[in-house]
């Protein structure tokens, strides 16, 4: 019907056309790639990946690393003490929390003389900020706000990677940059000054299973214990999600046999 | 010219007997959703129409539900959403199907109307059914992006700022205007009450639209592959049970995709800078939109000129509303019109191309590329598909979709028997 040669010379035509708009695409992409961070590097995840679980364990010790280390500083104002307890979590026994919550105290009231009062916590109350509001952060950390951590793990790319790299990323500034005032070097950190100066050391906090106690193992656990802070569902949609892939393959193999068998009688 | 019609209903038992004579709705609806003869040759490209039906009323039950959560207040947005997130039962899963949901809405309206693109959809009889397509997407790119705006995240608040902003180049009356859409001087509360309002009442306005499309599909009937008209019963099946089941089908193995970014990657094709609160004192350093407005940010920002850059992208799609005239070819599908193929998928790499700049810095050799991929987007439309008619010779049409389709199985068995 058509000439083979003028099929070729279409065909040519066609893809050079296409080399040509993908080339030019990825030409244009070469600068603009400094400034940010270092690549993160990609770390072993026990709730990675389709079937992925928190290690309980895990989310325990980083939340002692929360509590000891982070909480100084960070607020993490979207989690109740109750969460702690809940299935999915660090699951710690709701003893434990009520008794964990009862550490803290907030502010309640108006009682029924209309005067404020403070009470322990109860596991319905959000986990209490260190900082009464923005301006008390800041005047305690040479004029930075350290950020809330109920979503840091989904709000910074890499998430978890991204956590570990920064906490265990700390190192001596190169010679030829000159640190501002307060400033840490952290090679993960866009602009690599970063105002929170390096919050976790060898032993610093003591973990009751045995863990060892180093830089690394506490960036991993505590970042570890933010994703679960940030997706508290992750667990149940990995489970929900198997249910229903599950259901779906079937159903789309038994409509695509009515579909073929329907089919088979006519011409199409 | 009536709509074209399948055998019309009859009502079998007593009852409906008596409810068909005093409301007749299974006679509108039997011949148009049951028995309506559809081409026998359509292929998979055309389940997207039914996938998008579903889509719309997906959206419509999880948005609805999740209005009964959320908070449309600069204080409380972003909190109400981590609400539905960690308190509300199955929030997560509302919100997860309703964004990735707005992401699939848009991936199968991209194919849907590129189908349309390479098979001539658009040419007479059904101008008007394209054009009410067109108007269907504007209100999807209005309605998804006011929905972008709700979670009050920093590119909720920087994409409604850069947005509005692009009003402020009308001439004279562009600060006025942009004033007005804001109900302030900023971005603000109002801004974000207005969007909620108008969030909320687009999709029944979409789907309003959609029976207008559908009842212009119901007059010439369906295009099809080989882009010629149906001439006899031959040519089709009843819609029922050939292409429900079909469709159906389609639909599931989308539904595959779509659960796999819904329970396994939820937040892959947002931005992380939206689960930071939205903060008017910081710019991100980027600020891009969502994946499927990115070729036509690409084409906003090509344009050194703000005004100039507004006019380009609104033309891109202002284009497609006159593109039934704009093709001169009176051949439909791209199957018989060697150089039209060829230009369609060079078109449909300009757009990747676009898509891909977009998400880009604007700046140095990407703007570059765009300006050249966005002078190549308005020369295919504008100067390039006008000519294409004229100079191109089609191939043989076949005489009958039913010919065709008897040749191409008589082919199939002829192969198979000498195998």
């Amino acid at each position: 019907m058509f000439d083979l040669g003028k099929t070729r010379a279409r065909r040519f035509l066609l893809a050079s056309a296409l080399v040509a708009a993908g080339g030019l695409t990825v030409v244009a992409s070469l600068p603009a790639m400094a400034a940010e961070g270092a690549a993160l590097p990609k770390q072993e995840w026990s709730f990675s990946g389709p079937f992925g679980k928190f290690d309980r364990a895990q989310l325990q010790r980083g939340f002692q690393v929360f509590k000891e280390v982070c909480a100084s500083c960070h607020s993490m104002g979207l989690i109740s003490f109750r969460n702690l307890a809940e299935s999915g979590g660090p699951e710690f026994p709701e003893d434990a929390v009520k008794a964990l919550a009862a550490e803290y105290e907030v502010q309640d009231g108006p009682d029924k003389d209309g005067e404020m009062f403070t009470r322990p916590a109860l596991p319905s109350d959000r986990i209490p900020a260190p900082f009464a509001n923005e301006q008390a952060a800041r005047a305690s950390n040479n004029g930075s706000l350290p950020p809330d951590l109920s979503v840091i793990t989904k709000a910074r790319h890499g998430g978890a990677d991204y956590i570990y790299a920064l906490l265990s990323g700390y190192e001596e500034a190169p010679a030829d940059i000159e640190l501002r005032d307060g400033m840490s070097y952290n090679a993960y950190f866009t602009g690599h000054q970063i105002a929170m100066p390096a919050p976790l050391f060898e032993d610093a906090v003591e973990y009751s299973d045995g863990t060892a106690g180093t830089v690394e193992q506490y960036a991993k656990d505590v970042a570890a214990f933010l994703t679960w802070a940030g997706e508290p569902s992750l667990e149940a949609r990995h489970k929900m999600g198997l249910n229903v892939m599950i259901y779906l393959v079937i159903l789309a193999g038994l409509l695509y046999a009515a579909k073929r068998r329907l089919f088979s009688s006519v011409d199409h | 010219m009536s709509s074209l019609h399948g055998e019309s209903y009859e009502p079998q038992s007593k009852f409906m007997k008596w409810f068909e004579s005093r409301l007749p709705v299974m006679g509108l609806l039997y011949p148009t959703a049951v028995t309506f003869p559809t081409p026998r040759n359509l292929n998979y490209f055309w389940t997207f129409g039914a996938i998008l039906m579903v889509f719309l009323v997906i959206q419509l039950i999880t948005g609805i539900v999740l209005a009964m959560h959320y908070t449309a207040h600069v204080a409380f947005a972003f909190e109400s959403v981590e609400h539905i997130m960690r308190d509300v039962n199955f929030g997560w899963l509302l919100r997860y199907v309703h964004a990735n949901g707005a992401s699939m809405f848009f991936l199968a309206v991209y194919i849907h109307i590129f189908r349309g693109l390479y098979y001539g959809s658009y040419k007479a009889p059904r101008e008007i059914l394209w054009i009410l397509g067109v108007v269907l997407l504007l209100l999807m790119m209005a309605t998804a992006f006011m929905g972008y705006v709700l979670p009050w995240g920093q590119m909720s608040f920087w994409a409604a700022t850069v947005i509005t902003n692009l009003f402020s180049a009308i001439p004279l009356i562009g600060k006025e205007i942009t004033q007005w859409m804001w109900g302030g001087f900023a971005v603000d509360n109002p801004t974000l009450n207005r969007f909620f309002s108008l969030h909320y009442l687009l999709p029944f306005m979409i789907a309003a639209v959609v029976v207008l499309h559908i009842w212009a599909l119901h007059v010439p009937g369906n295009n099809n592959p080989l882009g010629i008209d149906v001439k006899k019963k031959q040519d089709t099946l009843p819609f029922h049970p050939y292409y429900t089941v079909k469709d159906s089908f389609a639909l599931i193995v989308f539904f595959v995709l779509f659960a796999a970014f819904v329970f396994y990657a939820p937040n892959y094709l947002g931005h992380t800078d939206n689960y930071i609160k939205a903060n008017p004192l910081v710019t991100p350093a980027h600020i891009v939109p969502e994946w499927y407005f990115l070729p036509f940010y690409a084409i906003l920002r090509a344009i050194p000129d703000k005004l100039g850059g507004v006019i380009a992208m609104f033309g891109s799609i202002a284009v497609l509303f006159v593109l039934p005239w704009l093709d001169t070819s009176k051949v439909r599908s791209a199957r018989f019109r060697p150089l039209y193929r060829q230009f369609f998928w060079i078109l449909l790499a300009v757009c990747i191309g676009l898509g891909y700049l977009g998400s880009q810095p604007a700046e140095g050799g990407f703007v570059i590329a765009a300006r050249i991929l966005t002078a190549y987007y308005f020369f295919h439309f504008l100067i390039l598909l006008p000519l294409l008619g004229f100079v191109e010779k089609p191939k043989p049409l076949p005489a009958s979709i039913s010919e065709s389709v008897l040749a191409k199985s008589a082919g199939a068995a002829g192969a198979e028997s000498k195998a």
